[in-house]
């Protein structure tokens, strides 16, 4: 699993209601019902990514999420989870309001675009970053929105929704001191688990 | 016609029979005392009897949904495309099961059978049949063939319909339900349609209130015209565009009512073909359970509330041009059994062709059936092991 999935993981109490949006091929959700039992949904527009998951079992129901999502009630789900694609949808401050508006809690990863060495590349390139985490080029890039871990922070706070924890974390999963320290300049991928 | 049996064909198949004496007590009230409904098979049963596939069909389909009947045949069965050796519903794997609905008109009993109470020809005197009746007639079809339980149900548009009254009827004899560009209910404008459908034939001089066969006359005009209207709204408007645009018959305007335009003869003829294959009085009867169905309304409106029952897994297909069933309707559907926690998935399919697009061998929704149905079989095996 990604090294974001991993650490989603130890934080999801079984047997809850989770709907995973842009879940992709199923990676996650597939682990989560067999290993701790959870119920739930994946939304995705990628046909394939839909036809891997029907293959494998897993709920998922193709809807785009930039469309809405009017169709899911008030807290009808534990838990709503988003990994590494809220930089995808067109307005991210809207999504995560209704995000917390179906599910009792939200879990979000994304990737950090205060990492040292985007600041790096844009710093003395003089051009956008291009990685092997986000390896595209400006103009075909399907990530529309880019933002840091303080800016992420700073929604949550004017928005007056609650960060129950977070973690940073570089591309291995390593938990180093230093990424712990200086979240913003040291982590490649952050993970918040909010609430309001 | 085949010059050789495609090897993924299920070849040339046989339609059989089955006669039921215990009677039926309809939606309606009536009673059917004795009927029979005709059926073909494809596929082996296995021994535990748990790879049986029942497909429904819908408003004008029929028993015939694969192979060939004889090798003079002009094209397979209806759903030749989806069901075969290696195909979406792979008969290599499964069992699978077609009949031609009651109140049909390609050998159960229907409008054109004797009514044996009278030795008459039914016609207009056939009760109104509805999807709890056939789901019913199905499943004492089912009793007769030796399932228990169907490794899944199938069906497009009114089959999709059966599909769903099926889980919530007998939640208990199905592990999968597959319900293709079907509605929990004909909207508005589906049910306007049907009567105008219905108007045309009745209006027809040769409709004889319903009982043309004793006057030995057909409605055509009507029953032409009803398939005409019907034909409009299965195709999407770029899907009649691409086919015949502005396609004139002449070089120039003829100013008379003859054919200008090909799509006008493409109708007419859609239209007379279907009078020779199809009762004017089973139409009619298709279409008014179409209108009928609405398991919401045994649970004041709540469709979530009557689903909840159901307890298979659910597979929802949709096509992106179907106006007559919209995506929207398919929707419906997913967000309802949503709500009752219940097993789904659902594919939007990107198609041109509208409503007709459910008997399209399109590769995405071929290969969502496959992956859906294959999975649905391996649990059922490893549940039995």
């Amino acid at each position: 699993m990604r090294s974001d999935l991993e650490m989603i993981d130890e934080w999801i109490q079984p047997n809850l209601r989770v709907l995973d949006l842009a879940c992709g091929p199923g990676e996650l959700l597939h682990h989560l019902i067999e290993n701790k039992k959870v119920t739930g949904y994946g939304l995705e527009i990628d046909p394939d990514d839909l036809n891997t998951c029907i293959e494998k079992g897993i709920p998922v129901l193709e809807q785009n999420i930039d469309e809405g999502l009017q169709n899911f009630e008030d807290h009808s789900f534990d838990l709503v989870l988003m990994t590494h694609a809220l930089q995808q949808f067109r307005r991210p401050d809207l999504l995560i309001d209704e995000m917390l508006r179906i599910g009792k809690e939200c879990i979000i990863t994304f990737p950090n675009f205060g990492h040292w060495r985007s600041r790096l590349h844009l710093a003395l390139k003089g051009r956008m970053p291009v990685s092997d985490f986000l390896p595209y080029n400006w103009y075909d890039t399907p990530n529309i929105h880019f933002f840091t871990f303080q800016d992420f922070e700073r929604l949550c706070h004017e928005k007056d929704i609650k960060i129950l924890r977070w973690a940073a974390v570089d591309g291995h999963l390593r938990d180093h001191w230093w990424i712990r320290t200086m979240p913003n300049m040291f982590s490649e991928t952050a993970i918040f688990h909010i609430t309001r | 016609m085949p010059d050789a049996i495609p090897v993924d064909s299920v070849g040339i198949v046989v339609p059989q029979i089955a006669q039921f004496e215990t009677p039926l007590t309809l939606s309606c009230g009536q009673e059917l005392l004795t009927y029979q409904l005709v059926y073909e098979t494809y596929g082996a049963l296995n021994a535990s009897a748990s790879n049986a596939i029942l497909i429904c069909h819908a408003l004008s389909g029929d028993h015939h949904a694969a192979g060939y009947h004889t090798m003079s045949d002009k094209k397979p069965g209806w759903w030749d495309s989806a069901i075969g050796p290696g195909k979406a519903i792979d008969t290599d794997r499964f069992f699978v099961i077609s009949l031609n609905n009651l109140g049909g008109c390609c050998g159960s009993t229907g409008p054109t059978s004797i009514n044996p109470e009278n030795s008459q020809t039914w016609g207009a005197n056939f009760p109104i049949v509805t999807v709890e009746d056939w789901v019913e007639s199905q499943a004492r079809l089912a009793d007769r063939l030796g399932i228990q339980t169907f490794a899944a149900i199938v069906g497009g548009s009114l089959g999709g319909m059966q599909v769903l009254e099926w889980s919530i009827r007998f939640p208990e004899r199905l592990n999968a339900a597959v319900v293709i560009a079907s509605a929990p209910n004909l909207s508005t404008q589906n049910i306007a349609f049907n009567e105008v459908a219905r108007q045309s034939i009745r209006r027809d001089p040769d409709f004889h209130h319903g009982h043309y066969l004793d006057e030995k006359s057909v409605p055509t005009n009507g029953l032409g015209l009803a398939r005409m209207l019907g034909h409009i709204t299965y195709l999407s408007d770029d899907a009649m565009g691409s086919k015949f645009g502005r396609q004139m018959r002449h070089d120039s305007y003829q100013y008379n009512y003859g054919i200008e335009f090909e799509v006008e003869s493409y109708l007419r003829y859609q239209g007379e073909a279907f009078t020779k294959r199809f009762d004017a009085n089973t139409y009619m009867l298709m279409t008014k359970a179409l209108d009928y169905f609405d398991p919401a309304a045994q649970t004041n409106g709540d469709l979530s509330a009557v689903l909840s029952r159901a307890q298979c897994e659910f597979l929802l297909v949709s096509f992106t041009t179907d106006w007559r069933f919209a995506p929207e309707r398919s929707e419906e559907i997913v967000n309802a059994l949503v709500k009752a926690g219940k097993h789904v998935s659902y594919a939007k399919i990107e198609a041109a062709e509208g409503h007709d697009a459910f008997l399209f061998p399109i590769p995405r929704y071929m290969a969502t059936l496959n992956s859906f149905l294959t999975r649905i079989g391996n649990r059922i095996s490893m549940e039995a092991q």
